[in-house]
């Protein structure tokens, strides 16, 4: 379910909040979402002094780090109209724990929750906030996509459907459900290599579940948990990759024409 | 019960090594697990959501008004002619069942499952002290037998294969040989049966205690609960401060919760309300029950932000859905309770000195909030306790200087961009060299390579390419 009463962003300039992971890992992700909210006609704008969310001193217990992370999120996308981000995770943190680590600041406080307000994942932005969910994609082989469905997004953002509606959208892509697709890869950030036992126990269940599957690719709206189940596949010698939502949904629009 | 939590990390690590544990674990949590789904989305999901809300509304409630209503609870007991008794620590618990135990003359003593009495480590000072002490639940018959420690709340022995279990009963037991489980059951059933006959106390837990009606409610399955506290002469209840409900109605409201939560049943085999000692009437029951109300650390923790923890109906639900757990079992805590719960209850009662590595032992994936029955919010209290760390400075000071590192690099565009680079050039560098916590990834994953040119680079390019035209 959308959550209820949140202004539409529609006719808005999206300023693209495009974290850190992708920034430095998998930029053509970045490209991706810009490729496709420009072919729905959305203006894109790329605020150069943004760098991280924070998330990762936030959870981490130290909420001073993690303000002064957060109040630079704020400046770089101060008097932006709405911000679309390629990652539940981020998004949660801007949302859900941005008004409560500046609650009684009387200057960054409402910048806090004004952020909060306007910002959107990728998958949500399309499906519930522009009411997309036909891109007119097509891919080139008939596949089946699996998903991994990232904790942050799911739980706290209820996402899930908005990605399967996208794909379902792709000409040639059918989706096809991973076993367990709602039970966390094993990342959670500091967590992979402070506790990289139990990570690797988790992640190995993760690997079992989409080896185990019938899905030729995995989509997920998270980096973060790619790089960790990517990695992990990777070391399992199996074949199938998860990749990016919008990478997947480039993908299938390379070579379509663009609704006019 | 030695707090061995500070130990969770090795704990965790050699679990995950023993492959028969880690199977029963993961099968016995994924059938709770998929057990509770279709208990609470029986009659649709709304159903489901309506019963948890109004759960937690009325567990928060009764915490509300805990003070009075242990007070009404208790003047409702004494009318019962229930004899009530406090008890701050587990110290004092523990002396008023020896008290009660020497009052009474009693010798032999069957017990129904209670965690608390775990907590308070009744059966090891009671058998000290000469008396004969038997579990009856039959997971914990299995761990008593084995000398070990309950791994799950409601299911004490899901890191037991039934192979492994069998031969524990028939090298400790003299059960023969036998690859049935129906078998191994009636065989326990036998070998109990005239041990609760011949018990002079029964003592068990408390699922609820109702203050309006000064009623003690018991679920369970196996019927032995039942046994416990009707067969013997005297019944001790040992019971958290933090079980009382304000009604009647509020019982008939979590007992349809609790099963469904933690084993996927709409109601459990028993659901017993124990209201006093036998009446002049009643063809049995004890003749002289006893309910210690047991605070050992609950009041401090409803003192904290952390209260809502105290309104846990113990049901297990958290265990099962929660990937650490399902990886590690429950005896990586260290402690009484594993899984998150666990997690959260462990600092808060043993000290957070003595369980530091437990808030970090999630990656917040918010599973046991989900599929809590009461909707504590699990990973909040996880991030709160992460935050207590900091600010008591017991958190990693590697960790902590990295932090502080990672933090400056993210606060101004410069240093970010310094950092992209330097991240870069380094992997370059150290090729396949990887250290420290880079070596902890690497271990179980492909360690991904930074892309050779950030975002922020590509769109300076392409906003430049675009100016040009």
């Amino acid at each position: 379910m959308a959550e209820p009463n949140r202004e539409s962003p529609k006719g808005k300039t999206v300023s693209l909040f495009v974290t850190c992971i992708v920034d430095m890992m998998y930029p053509q992700t970045g490209m991706s979402v810009v490729t496709i909210l420009e072919r729905l006609g959305v203006k894109v704008i790329f605020p150069m002094a943004q760098t991280c969310c924070g998330q990762p001193a936030f959870n981490g217990g130290n909420r001073r780090e993690a303000a002064r992370v957060a109040k630079q999120f704020l400046r770089a996308f101060d008097g932006a109209e709405v911000i679309v981000t390629p990652s539940g995770s981020c998004a949660t943190m801007v949302r859900h724990e941005f008004p409560t680590l500046f609650a009684g600041d009387s200057f960054w406080g409402p910048r806090a929750e004004r952020a909060a307000s306007i910002t959107w994942e990728f998958s949500e932005y399309l499906v519930d906030g522009l009411g997309v969910t036909d891109l007119g994609g097509r891919l080139d082989t008939p596949r089946k996509v699996g998903l991994h469905d990232a904790c942050h997004g799911l739980r706290l953002l209820k996402l899930g459907r908005q990605a399967r509606a996208l794909i379902g959208g792709i000409e040639n892509a059918e989706v096809s459900e991973v076993p367990d697709c709602d039970v966390c890869c094993g990342f959670g950030g500091l967590f992979a290599v402070k506790m990289p036992d139990v990570s690797g126990s988790m992640l190995q269940d993760k690997v079992n579940s989409i080896t185990g599957s019938e899905a030729d690719v995995v989509v997920t709206g998270d980096a973060s948990c790619l790089t960790q189940i990517n990695g992990g596949l990777a070391r399992s010698e199996s074949a199938v990759r998860c990749v990016h939502l919008a990478d997947l949904l480039a993908e299938s629009l390379e070579g379509q024409e663009a609704p006019k | 019960m030695k707090v061995e939590s500070n130990n969770f990390i090795e704990l965790a690590s050699i679990a995950i090594q023993n492959t028969e544990q880690q199977a029963a674990v993961r099968r016995g949590t994924r059938n709770g697990y998929l057990n509770r789904l279709a208990a609470f989305t029986q009659f649709g999901y709304e159903h489901g959501q309506h019963l948890r809300m109004q759960a937690a509304a009325a567990k928060r409630r009764a915490l509300k008004s805990l003070p009075d209503l242990l007070e009404e609870a208790e003047a409702r007991m004494t009318e019962n002619g229930i004899t009530v008794l406090w008890a701050e620590d587990a110290a004092e618990a523990r002396h008023h069942v020896q008290e009660i135990a020497a009052r009474h003359h009693v010798k032999r003593i069957v017990k129904s499952k209670s965690m608390l009495t775990e907590e308070i480590e009744l059966n090891d000072v009671l058998q000290g002290a000469g008396l004969d002490v038997v579990e009856t639940d039959l997971g914990e018959y299995i761990v008593q037998i084995g000398g070990e420690h309950p791994s799950h709340i409601v299911a004490p022995i899901i890191h037991k294969s039934k192979e492994s279990i069998r031969d524990l009963m028939v090298e400790k037991l003299g059960m023969p040989f036998t690859d049935s489980s129906g078998e191994m059951v009636a065989f326990a059933r036998q070998r109990l049966r005239p041990i609760y006959l011949d018990a002079d106390m029964g003592i068990s837990g408390g699922n609820f205690v109702v203050a309006e009606t000064g009623t003690i409610g018991l679920v369970t399955n196996e019927g032995n609960g039942r046994l416990c506290t009707s067969a013997p002469r005297v019944h001790v209840v040992l019971v958290g401060i933090e079980k009382v409900v304000e009604s009647v109605e509020d019982y008939a409201l979590l007992t349809q919760v609790l099963p469904r939560a933690g084993t996927g049943q709409h109601m459990t085999v028993y659901t017993s309300m124990i209201n006093g000692p036998r009446r002049p009437d009643d063809p049995d029951g004890p003749e002289a029950v006893y309910v210690v109300l047991v605070d050992n650390g609950r009041s401090a923790i409803y003192a904290t932000k952390y209260a809502e923890v105290l309104t846990c109906v113990r049901c297990g639900a958290c265990q099962n859905a929660c990937p650490v757990y399902r990886s590690t079992g429950g005896g990586a805590y260290g402690w009484v309770y594993g899984g998150p719960i666990g997690a959260v209850l462990t600092p808060l009662y043993v000290g957070l000195e003595n369980a530091k590595p437990l808030p970090y032992a999630s990656s917040l994936c918010g599973a046991c909030k989900q599929v809590c029955p009461v909707d504590i919010d699990l990973p909040r209290m996880l991030l709160d306790l992460r935050c207590d760390m900091e600010v008591r400075g017991y958190g990693s000071r590697v960790y902590g200087v990295g932090l502080w590192v990672w933090s400056f690099t993210q606060r101004w565009p410069w240093s970010y961009r310094l950092a992209a680079w330097a991240a870069r050039v380094g992997q370059r560098i150290m090729g396949r060299w990887h250290p420290g916590p880079i070596g902890a990834w690497a271990k179980y994953r492909d360690v991904p390579t930074f892309a050779p040119k950030t975002f922020h680079q590509l769109w300076a390019e392409r906003e430049e390419v675009m100016s040009r035209k």
